[in-house]
């Protein structure tokens, strides 16, 4: 049934080279990955400013600067995700390579997360800090971060897919997008609310973690069948 | 099970012909029950004993409501249906759905915040039903807009169906996420309309809406699914036969 | 009828809600049938531009 590949070469060999290349072409260009990292910096900064200063008001605001910010940047990250594959014809080189599409969109978000996700997720303990979170809040303000950041990573792909090579997509994609990334945002925003608190967090870290384990399961399939769309 | 009814209204003037013979009948028959229902429902039910006259928002309320959730089952399923054996009559009745739906949708907003108002103290609560029915909103907002960005009817029809289908995966966990989410904020709201609890003075007309509300859905998916027949079909020599356009 | 009208002092309430809905559905049948008879004029557009190229 599969179409037969010049060099056969097994899918995760395939993922695994697609990681490489990807993360070195990003590493290439920090310019491009560090955006999404300062523009969440600069929009936690803002609350402060545009609220009140005082540690204990803006313990309560926390969570919900931290995951507002979070979001905003991911999704300012996402157009990077599939655009220069797109417009230089890589990406329909991996669509025609008989090699499950899916696996290596799943592949090329986990790279797009390495570059864009994970130094906000390091990024955020200095801004929990800044934002009066106790220091024992720390590690659980970074495990509901990391989970909520990888599954906004994996929906995102299927809107980046969406609007792959559309002339107005940036809007587009962040109304595509946020609706979907509304469950996330309640779950990861209430865990790092009783993290802060020093309360336990399971019940929503849980139920954050089922989110971003059906993500990863259907998520890229979503994403491979628009990025196959895109490109007809 | 004869499948051939289904694979018949498949076929572009097939199904133009058929949706314009039962468009009368469903708006007629929509007509009918809106005027019992309002009948029974502003004239014959009696007050409830807590909210005293004010609950009669109830009957536009909940069927629009009911309505936003229903068109996007509609639309989802029809996309589904589509995408899988690429049916573009599938593709033309998900299309007519979004806008319909998207009203149904502002509607049962502005309906609620109204009956919010003297039940509640305010026109908008963060309560659990009013929120996803305002995500309900911009997912059926996202999809229009994807739509109108794709200028290529074939890509348009397929990339939005993938998102209608995804919406409604996400649908449920979202309606879940801001059940529980408000459940830590507030109390259990006024407002609990239990089936059991609701005398037949009342349910009667409510159905009756509801089903007013579903034929009306009908009627409108109906016409505007003709019109993207017409618009996907353009050359084909049926077309000059269907509008009465003699060769 | 004052006294029906009145909604037991729920009318500014109870009567937009209705009237917001008629709107909808009334602005709903419009859009539908505008849209349908545009689709039908581009057809017949389209219809009669083919027959006179034949």
């Amino acid at each position: 049934m599969t179409a037969p590949t010049p060099t056969a070469v097994s899918p995760g060999r395939a993922g695994w080279l697609l990681v490489l290349r990807d993360l070195r072409l990003g590493l290439r260009r920090p310019g491009e990955w560090l955006q999404p990292l300062v523009f969440f910096l600069v929009v936690t900064t803002l609350f402060p400013l545009a609220t009140d200063p005082q540690m204990s008001r803006l313990r309560d605001m926390a969570p919900g600067a931290l995951w507002v910010a979070a979001l905003l940047s991911s999704l300012l990250a996402l157009e990077l995700l599939f655009r220069e594959d797109g417009q230089d014809g890589s990406l329909e080189q991996l669509a025609v390579s008989g090699l499950p599409l899916s696996w290596l969109l799943l592949a090329k978000t986990c790279v797009h997360w390495l570059l864009t996700g994970l130094p906000l997720v390091l990024a955020a303990p200095i801004v929990a800090t800044a934002l009066g979170a106790p220091y024992a809040a720390i590690p659980g303000v970074l495990a509901a971060l990391l989970l909520g950041s990888v599954t906004l990573s994996l929906i995102g792909a299927v809107g980046a897919g969406l609007t792959l090579g559309l002339r107005r997509g940036g809007v587009l994609l962040a109304l595509l997008v946020l609706p979907l990334a509304v469950p996330v945002l309640i779950f990861g925003a209430r865990a790092t609310a009783l993290a802060i608190a020093l309360e336990p967090m399971a019940a929503p870290m849980y139920l954050l973690g089922a989110i971003a384990v059906l993500s990863a399961t259907l998520a890229p399939l979503a994403a491979a069948a628009a990025v196959r769309i895109s490109l007809e | 099970m004869n499948w051939i009814w289904f694979h018949r209204l498949g076929s572009p003037p097939h199904f133009f012909r058929i949706a314009g013979k039962m468009v009368p009948w469903f708006a007629w028959l929509a007509g009918i029950a809106a005027v019992t229902g309002l009948v029974g429902g502003l004239g014959l039910a009696p007050p409830d004993y807590q909210q005293g006259e004010g609950y009669r928002i109830i009957f536009v309320h909940v069927p629009a409501a009911v309505l936003s959730t229903l068109a996007y089952a509609v639309m989802a399923s029809a996309a589904g249906v589509g995408l899988i054996w690429r049916m573009n009559v599938a593709h033309a009745v998900a299309a007519s759905c979004a806008a319909v739906g998207a009203w149904f949708t502002l509607v049962a907003l502005a309906t609620g915040s109204l009956w919010g108002r003297p039940m509640w103290g305010t026109y908008w609560e963060w309560d659990p039903r009013l929120t996803s029915e305002l995500v309900l909103l911009f997912l059926y907002l996202g999809y229009m807009g994807l739509r109108g960005a794709i200028d290529d009817t074939a890509r348009a029809d397929r990339a939005s169906a993938v998102l209608a289908l995804v919406g409604v995966i996400n649908l449920p966990i979202i309606h879940y996420s801001v059940d529980w989410w408000n459940s830590l904020h507030q109390g259990h709201t006024l407002l609990k309309f239990g089936k059991a609890s609701m005398p037949p003075s009342m349910l009667v007309p409510l159905l009756l809406m509801m089903l007013a509300f579903t034929l009306y859905f009908a009627a409108i998916l109906l016409v505007r699914a003709r019109g993207e027949v017409l618009r996907r079909e353009r050359n084909a020599r049926w077309i000059s036969e269907a509008i009465g356009e003699r060769p | 009828m004052m006294h029906w009208l009145n909604m037991g002092g729920y009318w500014p309430f109870v009567w937009p809600s209705y009237l917001i809905t008629l709107f909808a559905l009334a602005l709903n049948i419009y859009l539908a049938r505008r849209s349908l008879a545009a689709a039908k004029s581009e057809a017949r557009r389209r219809a009669q531009t083919q027959r006179s190229e034949t």
